[in-house]
């Protein structure tokens, strides 16, 4: 019982954290959100994997969200340019948008538990909501910063899914390998272009 | 010795040691010698077999186990190493004349390897995970680091990273649809994610919007080793799904959509080729039409499918390697690769335009060429079936020869009095000329590729009979 109060907390606190990194205009504030994330994820996660595998999952969440804060703190400079390219306008839109997932995540959730039984209903529910989130975030930003926000944030629901149906050890580390080279990838692109190169060997 | 480390293991960290270690100077040599050795293994020493070498006994174990799954290259995948390592190592001396930065070379090796891990890693739908990570890999080779990431490489880190979740539940789901074959809902939910899965790995339109986009904004010869990689090994990936599921090759409905996405791809493929101005955006559309020939011939399900496929994969390495290489050559002098910045460069550039003349007809499937013998049998098979098919695959070839006449009409578009010049350094008329030669011998003599064909048809057990 106290398990699945725990539970639908984190998938409160999933929806909230995604909503949150939809519509936030802070990059501070969305990778917190984005570490928080990983915390209900972790919960989720471990409903069906033991707390070690669990674990990896949220260590090398908290990793990228590192990589990508100490990268975007040494960019000052993008925070003008953020703020008048992208996000100075249609916060409802994004709520809205949002509302929309949790309407299909409500109504989804319960056909896919009586398809598959014994996963859970706030596993299901917490996964579609961060899918969700992570799609409708990519459907509408073209910031390097957000995409890769986006795709963490899908790929952190698809895991909470897989996670209840494939527990092999090989796949966890492999999913940590694939978000962690997505927070470097991300770091990467976001310093690509923004200085000039000291020397000619760096080409 | 071990099969998996000898072609996973030390690839990687060969590439891993260029990007640390060493100049650019002798990057392209030891990455193709190393990819070179490899694929003259693969060839010469069998896996899973004893050799005597004198008093030495060599013998190279199929499996090892990593995190409690195995990673397998058994006897059989003998041909298909040497023919990835080998084609492999034309890209990677290709760097040399091309004039990339070792990155490519290390990042290169790095990507065969974790594409051959694809291959190797056993339950085989782990292979999405490696295809993810690869794919990431490719990004760096596509921005370097003083030039901002542009819109296509986003749309593709994107479309490759929703393939992996796609592909993996649909493994998942598979192996309830083994169990139960009679439950339609299973089976369409399956498929569904299935095909979703690989449109997004293949670029299936209207998912292919990313790649003329990166012709435009990245390196040419990254953006041709990506379109020569990638789709490869999802190929053979997608040829390991047809071959384990027994359902899937049987289905009609899927099959028909398998078609019809091959065939929508040609002729959308062509047609777009023919109108662009922008001869990199061509190789693009040229590389989505040969994507949807290899979907067409998943999708007629002929007995035939795996000789097809791979008369049309190895060829395709080639007309790749030759036709990005030049367009590399030619960028490296140009500001841009539209047809008014390109025009008249016959006189200037005559081995490079020549060679990527060469290599698009041989890709619209010019007679004499590298790409003839694949469409010739592949035209056998679609017209026994059904002239509406054949009539869209010969649009979308016809579409990719007018693309090639008018790349030739614009490249000898010169100036009355200017004078024929060799601009090209002897490395690079030697390794286009090399290539061209290999495009002519595959189109004159396709039965070489024959030794290759042969043992390649026990790697998949049920396909082709």
């Amino acid at each position: 019982m106290v398990t699945d109060t725990v539970s639908w907390i984190a998938v409160g606190l999933a929806l909230i954290t995604s909503t949150a990194i939809l519509i936030s205009r802070d990059w501070r504030v969305s990778l917190g959100a984005l570490a928080v994330q990983y915390l209900a994820a972790f919960w989720l996660v471990t409903r069906h994997l033991p707390l070690a595998m669990g674990s990896v999952k949220l260590i090398a969440g908290w990793m990228v969200i590192a990589t990508l804060g100490m990268t975007r703190l040494s960019l000052m400079n993008l925070e003008q340019q953020e703020e008048d390219a992208f996000f100075p306008r249609g916060q409802w839109f994004r709520i809205a948008l949002m509302g929309i997932v949790v309407l299909v995540a409500a109504g989804s959730a319960p056909r896919i538990e009586a398809a598959i039984p014994g996963l859970g209903l706030p596993i299901i529910a917490g996964s579609l909501l961060l899918i969700g989130g992570g799609v409708a975030h990519l459907g509408i930003t073209s910031d390097l910063l957000r995409v890769i926000l986006g795709l963490l944030t899908m790929l952190a629901g698809f895991e909470i899914l897989y996670a209840a149906v494939e527990s092999a050890i090989l796949v966890t580390g492999l999913l940590a390998a694939v978000n962690l080279g997505l927070g470097i990838l991300g770091s990467y692109l976001l310093i690509a272009g923004s200085s000039p190169l000291e020397n000619e060997d760096e080409l | 010795m071990n099969a998996p480390i000898l072609w996973i293991a030390v690839p990687f960290l060969v590439g891993g040691g260029i990007l640390f270690l060493l100049r650019e100077r002798y990057a392209a040599w030891l990455g193709g010698g190393t990819a070179a050795l490899l694929a003259l293994i693969a060839l010469v020493i069998p896996i899973d077999t004893a050799l005597l070498l004198g008093p030495v006994s060599l013998k190279i174990a199929p499996s090892i186990q990593i995190l409690g799954r195995s990673f397998e290259l058994n006897t059989a995948d003998g041909p298909l190493l040497a023919i990835i390592y080998g084609l492999a190592a034309l890209w990677l001396f290709g760097t040399e004349a091309s004039g990339t930065a070792n990155r490519f070379v290390s990042l290169g090796l790095m990507i065969v390897a974790l594409l051959t891990a694809s291959i190797a890693v056993e339950p085989f739908l782990y292979a999405a995970l490696l295809l993810e990570m690869a794919a990431m890999l490719v990004v760096p080779m596509l921005v370097p680091p003083d030039q901002k990431a542009g819109r296509g490489v986003v749309r593709f880190l994107i479309y490759q990273t929703f393939a992996m979740p796609f592909i993996l539940f649909s493994g998942w789901m598979l192996a309830g649809v083994e169990a139960s074959p009679g439950d339609l809902g299973t089976t369409i939910q399956a498929g569904v994610m299935l095909s979703l899965g690989f449109a997004f790995l293949f670029a299936i339109f209207p998912l292919y919007n990313w790649v003329p986009l990166l012709m435009e904004e990245a390196s040419p010869y990254a953006t041709g080793f990506l379109l020569w990689a990638l789709p490869t090994f999802t190929t053979i990936f997608a040829l390991d799904f047809l071959d384990r599921y027994t359902w899937l090759r049987t289905t009609p409905q899927l099959t028909n959509a398998i078609r019809f996405a091959g065939v929508f791809m040609v002729a959308s493929g062509g047609i777009f080729a023919s109108l662009q101005r922008h001869i990199g955006r061509i190789l693009g559309y040229a590389a989505i039409t040969e994507a949807g020939l290899l979907l067409l011939i998943i999708g007629l399900g002929s007995s035939e499918i795996i000789n097809l496929t791979f008369l049309i994969l190895i060829p395709r390495g080639l007309e790749l390697v030759v036709w990005a290489l030049a367009i590399a050559i030619i960028k490296g002098r140009i500001q841009s690769l539209r047809f008014a910045d390109v025009q008249g460069l016959a006189r200037s550039y005559p081995v490079a335009v020549s060679s990527l003349i060469l290599a698009h007809l041989a890709m619209s499937g010019f007679p004499l060429l590298a790409g003839f013998p694949s469409r010739f049998a592949l035209w056998q098979q679609i017209a026994e079936g059904s002239l509406a098919l054949s009539f869209w695959v010969f649009l979308g070839m016809f579409g990719l020869l007018i693309a090639a006449i008018r790349t030739l009409a614009v490249f000898v578009m010169a100036k009355e009095d200017a004078k024929w010049e060799w601009n090209e350094s002897w490395v690079q008329t030697i390794m286009l000329g090399l290539g061209v030669i290999g495009l002519f011998i595959l189109g004159l003599f396709p039965q070489a590729l024959q030794p290759f064909l042969s043992n390649l048809a026990p790697l998949f057990e049920h396909l082709g009979q």
